[in-house]
């Protein structure tokens, strides 16, 4: 009977860690939230009264919007880039053995290292010493750089978890290599092509250090227009765009977690 | 400076460890279908939010006027605001928040693959469920914690929203030296060479890092 208690006691103290931790991790975003609906202009907590007025307010601001429209752009090439370079050099790491395949392995997952900052200042003076103009293009190949180890971790996966012998199948049937891919590699690679995708395009859109230094006053992105207005202005449009973000990003996560399994792509399922 | 920043870093990365192994734990050990994708999709929202937002929420939170002086004035805990802005401490809970996901799925990824045997054996064997994890389930996590580790120390190492928002110029590292070289100076030179110091910095800590985990593990694979 100790024994029995003892565990259940481990058990609670398990139980109240975890609740504290999610709390610290969901205390941010419930805190912006009190503070965006708060009718009025100064942060006081619990609000004395309730109003919308700061989401129409940050809905209605033009950087926001130009912002929300550059990132949209930036976020579709950038991520629709990344996806077809990043699945192909999945595939060619997963399935073949070259010389410098580790080098390029390590080069190619070396921005999850390198500060974002050094990133974004290499891009930049890149494209001054080739005398472009800072426009979306810079952006684009700085963000593609940025996401790509998320979009190849993510293939790299759903390939380990593709069975080669389905392929051998189809081409002992007679599919010609091409055919192999688009009716049989692609298909199944799906989830992991989404997943990868979405990923991608979620960073590449919140991406603030290194967008800074590439964009300009006329190309810049939402968090970059967030950023200018956090230092300039102290009023709640700024908590009501951030509950805003919170509950579009929850929302795509909750969906790519009922869909496409989220804890099979992080791979952090439990194999069996 | 870079002293400075490497210490920030060195308690992020520490502080974030210690946050998120239970958290990822709790992850992989969780029964209920529901309460796991509730875990994970909490556990991994900050990750997406980008830097700005979740520092802006920081602010709201730590702020003079804000929740937590709120509450425990209206407590009467406090006779005045406590200064949370522009301190170290500030600047590494909110860094802590923004690197929690990326640990919590790197521990979660190799938790996830130690096989359950080694843990119900060593149970069977009449170990008490915190010497099955002292004894087994730590030790062979190990290259899940020098991975988030590294990490997490490199991803702070990038930080710049965060120290220049919160530490308001009181706590600086170096991208934000990088950065005002660059555009308050227009200093190009010197930032470029700032940011490369910077990333052989990085490169060496996390080299010595991964050669004080080798012996570590080691122990992990017996």
């Amino acid at each position: 009977m100790p024994r029995l208690s003892s565990q259940w006691l481990l058990r609670l103290l398990g139980g109240v860690t975890v609740s504290a931790i999610l709390g610290f991790l969901l205390l941010p975003a419930l805190v912006v939230t009190l503070a965006a609906f708060n009718s009025r202009a100064i942060l006081s907590f619990p609000p004395e009264s309730w109003s919308w007025r700061w989401f129409v307010k940050a809905i209605a601001y033009e950087d926001f919007q130009a912002g929300f429209h550059n990132g949209l752009i930036v976020t579709g090439w950038a991520s629709t880039i990344a996806l077809v370079v990043g699945a192909a050099f999945a595939l060619a790491l997963e399935r073949y053995e070259f010389r410098f395949k580790r080098a390029l392995e390590t080069v190619l997952l070396s921005p999850l290292v390198v500060p974002h900052f050094t990133v974004g200042l290499g891009f930049l003076i890149l494209a001054a010493q080739l005398g472009m103009a800072r426009g979306y293009a810079v952006i684009v190949a700085c963000h593609v750089v940025l996401v790509l180890p998320f979009v190849l971790r993510s293939i790299y996966i759903s390939l380990r978890n593709l069975d080669p012998r389905l392929e051998l199948a189809a081409a002992s049937l007679g599919a010609p290599p091409h055919r192999v891919l688009t009716s049989v590699t692609l298909p199944l690679l799906l989830p992991g092509l989404v997943s990868g995708w979405l990923f991608a395009a979620i960073l590449s859109f919140n991406e603030f250090t290194a967008s800074l230094f590439v964009t300009a006053q006329r190309t810049q992105t939402l968090p970059v227009a967030l950023y200018n207005y956090v230092r300039e202005y102290a009023d709640p449009s700024m908590a009501a765009i951030s509950v805003m973000y919170i509950v579009v990003t929850a929302t795509l996560l909750t969906l790519a977690n009922v869909f496409l399994g989220l804890a099979k792509v992080l791979n952090v399922e439990h194999p069996r | 400076m870079f002293l400075d920043t490497v210490w920030i870093c060195f308690l992020t990365a520490l502080f974030t460890l210690i946050v998120g192994y239970p958290l990822a734990h709790a992850l992989v050990h969780a029964r209920n279908v529901a309460l796991k994708s509730a875990i994970l999709v909490i556990a991994v929202t900050p990750l997406f939010l980008g830097e700005v937002v979740r520092t802006y929420s920081w602010i709201v939170v730590l702020g003079n006027n804000g929740f937590v002086n709120s509450m425990l004035l209206k407590a009467g805990l406090i006779g005045a605001p406590v200064q949370f802005m522009f301190t170290e401490f500030g600047v590494v809970t909110a860094l802590v928040h923004v690197t929690l996901p990326v640990m919590v799925i790197m521990l979660a990824a190799a938790l996830s693959h130690i096989d359950r045997d080694y843990e119900r054996a060593a149970a069977s064997l009449g170990a008490g469920p915190i010497r099955v994890f002292v004894t087994v389930t730590l030790p062979l996590s190990t290259p899940g914690i020098i991975a988030g580790v590294t990490t997490a120390f490199a991803w702070t190492f990038s930080a710049f929203a965060t120290p220049q928002l919160i530490g308001g110029g009181r706590v600086n590292m170096v991208a934000n030296l990088v950065y005002q070289l660059g555009f308050a100076s227009f200093n190009f030179p010197f930032a470029a060479s700032l940011s490369v110091a910077g990333l052989v910095l990085t490169f060496a800590v996390l080299a010595l890092m991964r050669a004080a985990a080798g012996p570590l593990e080691k122990i992990g694979l017996h």
